[in-house]
């Protein structure tokens, strides 16, 4: 039997994807889960460019490219956050968002 | 002839005052002091060289019917805001601001001079020197103004030099009070000062000096109809400018600082309370005299406000005990003179005599003035006392002194040869001319200016013989007996000078060269009965002066008390003004404007406080009402789509 794979089963895992990255977000007290949760939200959002390219302007090529462009810029920025949450380790010995509070006035 | 380097006497001065304000206080005593005469002396050269050029320059054209013209040296806008109200910043060089050039830059020096000798050792000695170039600065820059508005500018400065020297000695309350009370005064009339300029500057759409007296009947007609309180717009800007004068001039009724002024170091006194910066006021009225001149009833005020302050600060002057009050209450009469000069004086009446005596008595006045006041300074750092009871016989100790002080005294009565002679006799001419009251009137004054001098004189110098105790009076240092005797000659020989050649209004006849024997005669016969008076009572110890004083109590006590005119100005001033205006005023202020102020704080700080948990810094909880915002708008969207 011929299986048309329809735009909502890609969509629906996006969106249960994204549901789970703003749960984690917001929930998490550790900041690499809240990184992961980030990474996941922002997968989902890719999954979408793509899926929107494939099925509405078939001809083109934007989707696809954006998507590849925010991969790229996600793995800097992810890079740059571990940077940040590894060195913030390194003077307060904790990860715990709740106990991060030297800043606050 | 090329006059722009007059600009430099305004700039050296301002050098000076930045580089000792600056760098002072890191140099040595007589370093700083150092460098405040030479620049000074540099300055002093610069000014006689241009006004020599000036008054001997023989250029095509430079005098016209016997009047120097005008000379605009250098002009330089400084802002602009439309195209009638430009300041700008100028030098006008004609014969009154040449002489004054002379003036100032002389005695300027002098007493920068003689301040190294009488201001050695005192504390903030570097501070001292940068508030004279101040002061000589801005009276120069008042001078050679080339526009009213940059008149006004330095004026004020002038005011501001004066109120910090005279407040110099500033761990002493009685200076601080006077120093305030010379600004607050001279600030209110300035006030008036201001309005003046508004008023004339609006009718006639210029601040130009050259502008505004070329043409004096335009200035008049400009304000054509316009009146206010049944006077003509003109009239009252000439007024409230004139009233701008008497206070820095201290006439009646404005004349209280100037005694209280003498809590400043005695120098400063000889500069700024006698020879320059008081005599402001006659110079500003001599500046717009073609104006004044056509607004006859501002003419007959100033002759009277002159006339009478004449004779009421003589009268003060004859009980004073302290020897600067005398010599300020003398100063008081004697820009009086100048004033009531300037009042009688009129182009129809003698060619304007009465304006050329005014300035012929502020140049004389102004050396014998400060001689004065540098002798008083003399006597003063050698006996440490301003009392004359603690003075007397000092011409043993003090010989060179002694000379000085007689020179300026016979000048300032009007003995011949001496330099007040020829000006009071040109004054007593003018005021003849216009009415014999007001010469016999100024001529009684005169009289009492010969018998309150020679009181001085013989208080100080004869009088009697105290025992000084070990600390003997002795002659003051070379730099304070210098200036005395470079002042000395120049009151006895100022009064040689033709000056009635130089600074004079424009005429058709020539002055008639030479005196008239009837008024100097009987002014010089009057001189000499008050300095007999005063010979008969003070020149041996004798109980006489003490009687007289007895025998008439409410008279002399009055007249010590200055006829109780701060007593009256304190009682106006507290229990009129403070108690029935100001205390309303700052009840309002304090609770109807703060009181809005502090209600509109109040209800944001307390609104903020009650919502500042939302503002908690936690990016989590901002998500989470970010999420829950969004789904709502996102379900409103729908449901209205639906």
């Amino acid at each position: 039997m011929k299986f048309d794979l329809t735009i909502l089963m890609y969509i629906i895992p996006s969106v249960i994807m994204f549901c789970c990255g703003v749960y984690g977000f917001i929930t998490r007290k550790n900041m690499i889960a809240i990184l992961i949760s980030l990474e996941l939200m922002l997968n989902a959002v890719d999954i979408n460019f793509v899926v929107f390219n494939r099925y509405l302007f078939p001809g083109q090529m934007e989707g696809m490219m954006f998507s590849l462009f925010a991969i790229a810029i996600a793995a800097g920025e992810t890079a740059l956050a571990i940077a940040i949450v590894i060195n913030v380790y390194r003077v307060v010995k904790n990860v715990d968002i709740r106990e991060l509070t030297k800043m606050k006035f | 002839m090329n006059l722009n380097y007059t600009i430099a006497v305004l700039i050296l001065p301002f050098l000076t005052f930045v580089f000792l304000g600056l760098v002072g206080v890191k140099m040595k005593k007589k370093a700083a002091g150092i460098v405040g005469v030479c620049s000074m002396g540099v300055t002093a050269f610069i000014a006689f060289a241009a006004a020599f050029t000036y008054f001997f320059g023989t250029d095509q054209g430079q005098v016209i019917d016997g009047v120097r013209q005008q000379l605009q040296v250098f002009d330089y806008t400084w802002m602009q805001f439309t195209k009638n109200l430009v300041i700008k910043i100028g030098v006008l060089l004609d014969p009154i601001s040449a002489m004054m050039l002379i003036v100032i830059t002389t005695v300027s020096f002098m007493v920068h001079l003689y301040s190294l000798g009488y201001m050695d050792g005192e504390k903030g000695f570097q501070r001292y020197y940068a508030f004279l170039s101040l002061f000589t600065l801005a009276m120069l820059g008042l001078v050679v103004a080339s526009n009213i508005f940059q008149m006004y500018i330095f004026w004020e400065l002038v005011g501001i030099s004066s109120y910090l020297l005279i407040g110099f000695y500033y761990t002493t309350p009685a200076a601080v009070a006077a120093a305030k009370k010379a600004f607050i005064v001279t600030r209110f009339a300035d006030l008036g000062f201001l309005i003046g300029i508004l008023i004339l500057s609006y009718y006639t759409q210029t601040f130009d000096f050259i502008t505004l007296t070329s043409n004096p009947g335009a200035v008049i007609s400009s304000a054509g109809g316009a009146t206010f309180l049944g006077c003509s717009a003109m009239a009252w800007a000439m007024t409230l400018i004139f009233i701008g004068g008497a206070g820095k001039s201290a006439m009646f009724p404005l004349h209280i600082w100037l005694p209280d002024a003498m809590e400043g170091p005695t120098p400063v006194s000889a500069l700024i309370h006698a020879a320059t910066m008081v005599v402001a006021g006659v110079y500003l009225v001599a500046r717009l005299f073609p104006i004044y001149c056509l607004e006859q009833g501002t003419m007959t005020i100033i002759t009277v406000i002159g006339a009478f302050t004449a004779f009421y600060a003589a009268a003060v002057a004859c009980t004073q005990s302290d020897i600067k009050r005398v010599l300020a209450f003398s100063t008081i009469s004697q820009i009086a003179f100048m004033m009531t000069s300037l009042g009688v004086a009129s182009q129809m009446l003698d060619n304007g005599v009465g304006y050329m005596a005014s300035m012929f008595h502020l140049f004389t006045h102004a050396m014998f003035k400060s001689l004065l006041f540098l002798c008083a300074g003399a006597i003063i750092h050698s006996v440490h006392s301003n009392e004359m009871t603690a003075m007397g016989g000092l011409r043993k100790y003090m010989p060179i002194c002694n000379w000085a002080f007689l020179f300026g005294c016979l000048a300032i009565s009007g003995i011949p040869p001496f330099s007040g002679f020829f000006s009071k006799d040109e004054i007593l001419v003018a005021a003849y001319a216009k009415s014999p009251l007001w010469g016999i009137w100024l001529a009684v004054v005169a009289g009492m200016t010969a018998f309150y001098m020679f009181r001085l004189y013989y208080k100080i110098f004869w009088w009697n013989n105290p025992d000084y105790g070990d600390h003997k009076p002795h002659e003051a240092p070379w730099t304070m007996t210098l200036p005395l005797i470079i002042l000395g000659l120049l009151a006895l020989c100022a009064g040689m000078i033709p000056f009635g050649k130089y600074v004079n209004l424009a005429r058709t006849v020539e002055y008639e060269s030479g005196i008239n024997w009837m008024v100097a005669g009987s002014s010089v016969l009057i001189a000499l009965i008050g300095i007999g008076l005063a010979t008969k009572l003070y020149l041996k110890e004798n109980p006489k002066p003490d009687r007289m004083a007895e025998k008439t109590p409410g008279l002399w006590t009055a007249a010590y008390r200055r006829f109780y005119m701060d007593e009256f100005y304190q009682y106006i001033t507290h229990h009129v003004i403070f108690a029935h205006v100001s205390t309303p005023i700052a009840w309002f202020d304090r609770h109807i404007i703060d009181g809005t102020m502090n209600m509109l704080a109040r209800v944001t700080h307390s609104t903020s406080y009650s919502i500042r948990r939302f503002q908690s810094g936690n990016i989590q909880s901002y998500v989470w009402i970010y999420l829950i915002g969004a789904l709502a708008l996102a379900t409103i969207v729908m449901l209205c789509v639906i």
